[in-house]
């Protein structure tokens, strides 16, 4: 029955899809259009081909999302950051907006595809599958709801999809980090709902009777982001057939609104996603457990009360009151607290083990991105501070901050769970090489270390330059030499660039030779079941 | 009468305020509650229990023990 339901839905799809595309008012709605058609057509065909097969109940962990999301992660990476040193080059040589491809491949279009690839196509992937993978483990249960795991897996990508060829043709509601069109928000909406059901099924057939403390921070950060996700971008489309939406809010709200929005994607997203991360691989590759559980609890809700009222510290002498934005400063300040907690205790759970610092290249990534994670929530609440930040704001100083967050923060912790979980999902005795690992390693952290340094040096001459006045009262320059000036630093945070993706693109070639060639692990069974025969 | 903003952020500031920091507290209290960790410390090990397959799954339990018999 359920096939057959099947088949209809993705006929039924598939057909409204390709009528919408012939009615589409713009490019970017057909585009997605004629994807949408292709897509349930595909499915249609492929699900057409296997009704009537006898479905065999599997059991064991379910692992099919989380290898496929370990490679789509890695791509995503690589793609991610080659578009951001692209667009760090276009920075420094304008002539790499190409002529040819105008409105297509220039800086602004390629921006939001740079933060949307990085933060929602390789972050985002990296947190659904590692969710699915700890969740599993930490619950000692399957994932519930069977194939809803797929759904949530690749709808989720689907989103990226259209997000992305949404960008390069013009499909945008101009709100940092929350771009994508109306139509795509919907979809966004509904695989998380069902990413919500997962999660949430899995933990409720658990078979420890405490929830981990990894599965505290994922269950906030699907929570908290279906509310900022639905909330800000409330919008009524135009037409029914076309890409473009009017928001619900205007002015001030809208603004607040939107830094609610991006200032918790931040705080949910990048921090709270990527702590669950933190609190079950860093234990696991140091084996040993977190150093404090009292103190990640603890962690957990300083964390939760306190970001959600930083976002006003984005709108400081802006149109939005003083009062708003003064509790914005105040609860970021607040958050060096719950940060610097939740950072000592991932740094010492390595306590009694430092010497693998020398030996294992992995426990070196996560523990310098533990580090990254410490320094950008140490310098993220003093930008925030009003006389901080009335040199910071508009400056690249804010650009560096982020960086020294995403490359040094989530990509760390991300390239350490990529290196543990390859060889575990593929069963392998462990990585091709950890030589690469630690070129990986340096040239990555090297990167990080040139972007972040010569944005700050930019970033604090630029807010000087900018702010300075003769004796009369007069601005001393304009902001064409502010750009001029800015140079050489560019040309230093291009070459970080470089050097990350390099980094990256090495990990891709490990992870590749590890399933290729590594030797096969012994299994668990096999080493127990050997004696007894 | 007061409109609807202004009462709403009445409640925020003072009652809801309020209630949310006596939560965060009582939080706090607890995770500090005498025999606490024990609880802690078990709840701590989970991540290096269930390594290979989930509690109680038939298949893989069942063929272990029968190549215990043999």
């Amino acid at each position: 029955m359920w096939d057959y339901l099947k088949l209809a839905i993705y006929g039924l799809i598939a057909v409204m899809a390709a009528i919408a595309a012939s009615y589409a008012r713009d490019i970017a709605y057909q585009v997605h259009a004629i994807l949408i058609t292709l897509i349930a057509a595909g499915l249609f065909i492929y699900s057409l081909r296997r009704v009537g097969e006898t479905k065999v109940v599997e059991t064991g962990y379910m692992d099919g999302p989380v290898r496929v999301g370990v490679a789509l992660t890695a791509f995503w990476g690589a793609v991610g950051f080659l578009v951001g040193t692209f667009i760090a080059f276009q920075l420094a040589f304008p002539s790499l907006n190409f002529g040819w491809a105008e409105g297509y491949l220039n800086f602004g279009r390629l921006r939001p595809l740079h933060t949307s690839a990085v933060i929602f196509a390789f972050g985002g992937t990296a947190l659904v599958t590692s969710s699915m993978y700890v969740v599993q483990r930490t619950s000692g249960a399957r994932l519930w709801g069977g194939n809803l795991a797929w759904f949530v897996f690749w709808g989720y990508q689907i989103v990226i999809l259209l997000a992305a060829t949404g960008y390069l043709l013009g499909a945008t509601q101009s709100k940092e980090y929350a771009e994508p069109e109306w139509y795509t928000d919907l979809w966004l909406t509904i695989v998380w709902v069902a990413y919500l059901l997962m999660f949430m099924g899995t933990l409720m057939k658990r078979k420890e009777p405490h929830i981990y403390v990894a599965n505290w921070f994922y269950l906030s950060f699907i929570v908290t982001i279906a509310m900022l996700h639905v909330i800000n971008n409330l919008a009524m489309p135009v037409s029914f057939f076309g890409s473009k939406s009017v928001q619900l809010f205007a002015g001030v709200q809208d603004a607040m609104t939107q830094w609610w929005y991006g200032h918790n994607a931040v705080g949910f997203f990048l921090t709270a996603g990527f702590l669950g991360m933190m609190y079950y691989f860093v234990p696991k590759q140091a084996e040993r457990p977190v150093f404090s559980y009292k103190l990640s609890i603890i962690h957990f809700w300083a964390l939760i009360f306190l970001y959600i009222w930083a976002g006003p510290h984005h709108l400081h002498y802006t149109a939005l009151p003083d009062w708003a934005g003064t509790l914005g400063m105040v609860f970021s300040i607040i958050l060096w607290m719950p940060s610097w907690g939740g950072m000592i205790n991932g740094l010492m759970t390595l306590s009694g083990a430092w010497d693998k610092l020398r030996t294992d290249p992995v426990i070196r990534m996560m523990v310098v991105s533990i580090g990254f994670y410490g320094m950008s929530t140490f310098e993220g609440p003093m930008m925030s501070i009003r006389a901080v930040n009335s040199l910071s704001h508009y400056t690249d100083w804010t650009i560096g901050h982020v960086h020294s967050g995403a490359l040094g923060w989530n990509g760390m912790i991300t390239f350490g769970m990529l290196y543990f979980l390859v060889p575990r999902l593929w069963n392998r005795a462990g990585l091709y090489s950890l030589k690469l690992v630690s070129w990986h390693f340096w040239l990555a952290t090297i990167g990080i270390v040139l972007y972040a340094a010569s944005m700050w040096v930019t970033g604090i001459m630029e807010g000087l330059m900018w702010r300075e006045v003769d004796a009369q009262g007069f601005l001393v320059n304009s902001f064409a030499d502010t750009v001029a000036a800015k140079f050489p630093m560019y040309v230093v945070r291009g070459m970080g660039g470089v050097l990350f993706l390099t980094g990256a693109l090495i990990m891709c070639y490990n992870l590749w030779m590890t399933v290729k060639r590594s030797p096969a692990a012994e299994t668990a069974s096999d080493a127990q079941t050997a004696p007894a025969e | 009468m007061m409109d609807t903003y202004s009462l709403l952020r009445e409640i925020a500031d003072s009652w809801v305020l309020l209630a949310m920091f006596v939560f965060f507290l009582a939080v706090v209290v607890w995770a500090f509650r005498p025999g606490s960790r024990k609880v802690h410390e078990d709840t701590a090990n989970i991540p290096f229990r269930h390594e290979d397959k989930p509690v109680g799954d038939r298949e893989t339990g069942r063929s272990a023990q029968e190549e215990l018999q043999q």
